[in-house]
C-alpha cells in the first residue's frame, strides 16, 4: 500500500518545492474558479453559502491583523463589519435618495471602518490585555445600539434644531434595500454566482494585502509589539502609530466585506452584527490559528463546514437514528441550535491540546509552547 | 561640547529621590561605565537618558538636543540605542527579524508601499536585509539570521541585543549590565565586541556594569553613584584609589581600617 502511494506521489515529490507551490496554488485557484459550475452540474447550491463564508473569511483576515499579528485582542470586532455595511446601506437606500454608486460606496464603507478603527484605537493605546478586551467588547456592544437608535436622530441646543427627527439608520426595521453593484450593464441580483466571483477578488485582495503587510517594515512593527511593547519602543518602533494602523487596516477589511454583505443581502438591520459575530471570528482566527494566512483562512472555512453542514446533515442523521430506534427526543433534534455549545468545546479542546491553532505560524508555535521549554532553558544555559 | 550632558537631573518617585542633582558628561568616543551598589540609581538614569521615565527636572542632552521627557521611539530616532539587563528580544521572532525591528526608525516604506510593492520599498527592504545580515555577521551571528531568538544561547542571545541595538543606527549606545550571567569565557568576549564596537564604529558606549573586571578592564571613564548621587568620577586608577568609593562598596570606616592595616605591615 504504502508502495503504491508513494509511486503515485514520487513525481510529485520530485518537482522543485516553488514548482510545486506554483502548481497547489493554480489547482485551487483553478478549483475556486470553477466551483459555481461544478455546483451548477451537480445540483447542490451552496454558492451562496460558500459566498457567506468567503465574506466570514476576509472578517477573519481583518481581525487576524489585529490579534494575530499586533496581539491587541478585541472582542467587538463584528462593530466594523457593521460600521461598514451600514455606510454602504445608508449611501445608498433609497430612504436617503443619495443611491450612490456601489463601486465608489465600497470604498467610502472601507474608509469609515478604518476611520471607526482609529476612532475606538485611541482610547485604548495605553491599555494592554485584558483591559482592552473588555473595551472592545463594550465598543461591539455600543455600535448595534446606537445603530438601532439612530432612526430618530435630533440635534438641537433648546428650540433651536440643527437636525430634527433625522431617520439615518432607520432603527430596528433597518434599510432596505441597499443598492446592488452592477458593471457593463449587469446588474448583481438573486443569482449567487456572481456574488460569489465578485467576494473571490475582494478575498484575494485581501489575502494579497495580508501576506504583503506581514512580511514588511510595519508587519514586523507589530510582532515587535505583540512580543514586548517595552523593548519595541526603545527600537524606534512608534506604538501609538503601529497599533493604531492595526486597529485601521484590520477594520478597513470589514469594511470591504460590509459593503458586500449588505449588497448582497439587500436588507439590513442592528440584530446581525451581536456579539455572537465577532465570537465566531475570533473563533475562526484562533482555530485557524493567529497570525498565519493559510491557517486562518483554512481554520475559518472548516469552522463554517462544520457550523453550515456537518452540524446539518448530523441532525438528519442523528434523527433517523431516534426514528429507528423510537428514541423521541434524537427524533426531533435540532444539532445547529447546539453550534454554539459545540463551538466552545471546540475552543477547549483546541486551547488544551493545540493552542497555536490547527495551521499555526512558526511564531506562535514557539511561543505557546513556550511553558513546556522553560523547563530545560537553564540547563541551555549553564 | 559633550555627546551626552546631563544638567543637574533628579527622579524622585513620591518621596524617594532615586537620582538626585546629577551631572554628567560622556565624551564621543569613550567607553564609559556607571557603577554603584544596588539601588544608587543606575538603571533609573539609564531610564531617563532612554526615555522611560521623564526626569523631575533637569535636563539630559545628546549632542545638545534634549532627550528628558521624549518617548524611547523618539529618543532611539535622535541616536540612542540600549539594551536590557535582562535580556528582552523579540524571542519568537528570528534573529535576522530582531535586527531588521531595530532598523524600523531608519527605514521609510509605508503601509501602502508594502501592499503595493513599489519599487523603492522593495528597494530598500533589499538594502536592510543586507545590512541586517552583516550586522549579525559582526557580532558573531553570521548564519543564525533563521533561528528564532529564544533558541539562541544565552551569549548569542546578548550579542544579538547589541546587534539589534546597532541597527538602530545610534550615537551613543547604553549597556545595561553587558556581560551579567556570563561565563568568564564569554565575557571576555563581550568585552572584546564592545571596544571593537567603539573602535570600528565610531559609537560610544555607556554601561552599567557590576563585573569589576569589565568595568576597569575597558572603561575610560567611571562614574560612581551612590544613593542617587555622584559620588566619584574619572579615569579607573583614580577611581579605584578613591575613599568615598570603597566606603560606598564596604562600608565606613574601611579606609581608615586599611590605611591602619597598611601601616602595620610597612611597619
Amino acid at each position: 500500500m504504502a508502495q503504491i502511494w508513494d509511486s503515485l506521489t514520487g513525481p510529485w515529490r520530485a518537482l522543485p518545492a516553488r514548482q510545486r507551490q506554483i502548481l497547489t496554488w493554480a489547482f485551487s485557484i483553478f478549483l475556486l474558479l470553477i466551483f459555481p459550475l461544478v455546483d451548477n452540474a451537480f445540483n447542490w447550491g451552496v454558492v451562496n453559502d460558500v459566498t457567506d463564508v468567503l465574506v466570514l473569511v476576509i472578517l477573519a483576515l481583518g481581525l487576524n491583523i489585529v490579534v494575530g499579528y499586533a496581539g491587541l485582542l478585541d472582542l467587538g470586532y463584528a462593530a466594523f463589519f457593521a460600521i461598514g455595511a451600514y455606510t454602504t446601506g445608508i449611501l445608498t437606500w433609497p430612504g436617503h435618495s443619495l443611491q450612490w454608486n456601489f463601486w465608489i460606496v465600497i470604498w467610502a464603507a472601507v474608509i469609515v471602518a478604518a476611520l471607526f478603527g482609529i476612532v475606538i484605537g485611541t482610547p485604548t493605546l495605553r491599555l494592554r490585555g485584558d483591559y482592552l478586551a473588555i473595551v472592545t467588547l463594550a465598543f461591539g456592544e455600543i455600535v448595534p445600539v446606537v445603530i438601532r437608535n439612530l432612526g430618530g436622530v435630533t440635534i438641537g441646543v433648546g428650540p433651536w434644531r440643527l437636525v430634527s427627527d433625522f431617520n439615518l439608520t432607520n432603527g430596528v426595521q433597518g434599510l432596505n434595500p441597499v443598492g446592488r453593484p452592477s458593471i457593463w450593464g449587469f446588474t448583481f441580483s438573486f443569482d449567487p454566482t456572481p456574488w460569489y466571483y465578485l467576494i473571490l477578488i475582494i478575498a484575494a485582495l485581501v489575502i494579497l494585502a495580508s501576506a504583503r503587510l506581514q512580511d514588511s517594515r510595519l508587519g514586523r512593527a507589530w510582532m515587535a509589539l505583540r512580543e514586548d511593547e517595552t523593548a519595541a519602543d526603545c527600537m524606534g518602533v512608534d506604538p501609538i502609530r503601529t497599533k493604531l494602523l492595526a486597529f485601521a487596516i484590520g477594520a478597513s477589511f470589514s469594511g470591504f466585506a460590509g459593503a458586500f454583505y449588505a449588497a448582497k443581502l439587500q436588507a439590513i438591520f442592528p440584530e446581525l452584527f451581536k456579539f455572537n459575530l465577532s465570537v465566531m471570528i475570533l473563533c475562526m482566527v484562533i482555530l485557524g490559528g493567529m497570525g498565519n494566512i493559510k491557517g486562518v483562512v483554512i481554520g475559518g472555512m472548516l469552522l463554517q463546514l462544520f457550523d453550515r453542514v456537518i452540524l446539518t446533515q448530523t441532525t438528519f442523521f442523528v434523527r433517523y437514528v431516534g426514528q429507528a430506534l423510537h428514541i423521541s427526543p434524537l427524533a426531533t433534534i435540532d444539532l445547529s441550535l447546539w453550534r454554539w455549545f459545540f463551538f466552545g468545546l471546540a475552543m477547549v479542546v483546541i486551547m488544551l491540546v493545540k493552542p497555536e491553532g490547527l495551521f499555526p505560524s512558526a511564531a506562535r508555535r514557539a511561543e505557546l509552547h513556550a511553558a513546556e521549554e522553560e523547563t530545560l532553558q537553564p540547563a541551555e544555559r549553564g | 561640547m559633550a555627546l551626552l550632558e546631563a544638567r543637574g537631573i533628579s527622579k524622585k518617585f513620591g518621596g524617594l529621590a532615586a537620582v538626585s542633582e546629577l551631572d554628567l558628561d560622556i565624551e564621543k568616543g569613550m567607553i564609559a561605565s556607571l557603577i554603584g551598589p544596588n539601588g544608587a540609581g543606575k538603571t533609573t538614569f539609564f531610564n531617563m537618558v532612554s526615555g522611560f521615565y521623564a526626569p523631575t527636572s533637569g535636563q539630559i542632552l545628546l549632542e545638545g538636543k534634549e532627550l528628558g521627557g521624549l518617548r524611547p521611539n523618539r529618543a532611539t530616532a535622535l541616536g540612542l540605542g540600549r539594551t536590557f539587563q535582562n535580556i528582552r528580544l523579540f524571542s519568537n521572532m528570528t534573529a535576522l527579524e530582531n535586527v531588521l525591528v531595530g532598523m524600523n526608525c531608519r527605514l521609510k516604506a509605508a503601509w501602502y508601499g508594502a501592499m503595493l510593492r513599489l519599487r523603492s520599498v522593495m528597494q530598500e527592504e533589499a538594502k536592510a536585509r543586507e545590512r541586517a545580515q552583516e550586522l549579525l555577521a559582526y557580532v558573531g551571528l553570521g548564519g543564525k539570521g533563521e533561528t528564532l531568538a529564544k533558541n539562541l544561547s544565552y551569549g548569542l542571545q546578548r550579542r544579538l541585543e547589541i546587534a539589534r541595538a546597532l541597527a538602530t543606527h545610534p550615537k551613543l549606545m547604553l549597556l545595561d549590565e553587558p556581560t551579567a550571567g556570563m561565563n568568564p569565557l564569554e565575557t571576555t568576549d563581550a568585552m572584546a565586541l564592545i571596544k571593537r564596537v567603539r573602535d570600528d564604529l565610531d559609537i560610544t558606549i555607556l554601561m552599567i556594569e557590576h563585573d569589576m573586571k569589565v568595568v576597569m578592564g575597558i572603561s575610560e571613564f567611571i562614574t560612581v553613584l551612590d544613593h542617587g548621587a555622584k559620588i566619584a568620577e574619572g579615569t579607573p586608577e583614580q577611581v579605584r584609589a578613591n575613599p568615598k568609593v570603597i566606603e560606598a562598596y564596604l562600608g565606613k570606616g574601611v579606609v581608615t581600617r586599611i590605611r591602619r592595616a597598611k601601616q602595620k605591615v610597612v611597619a
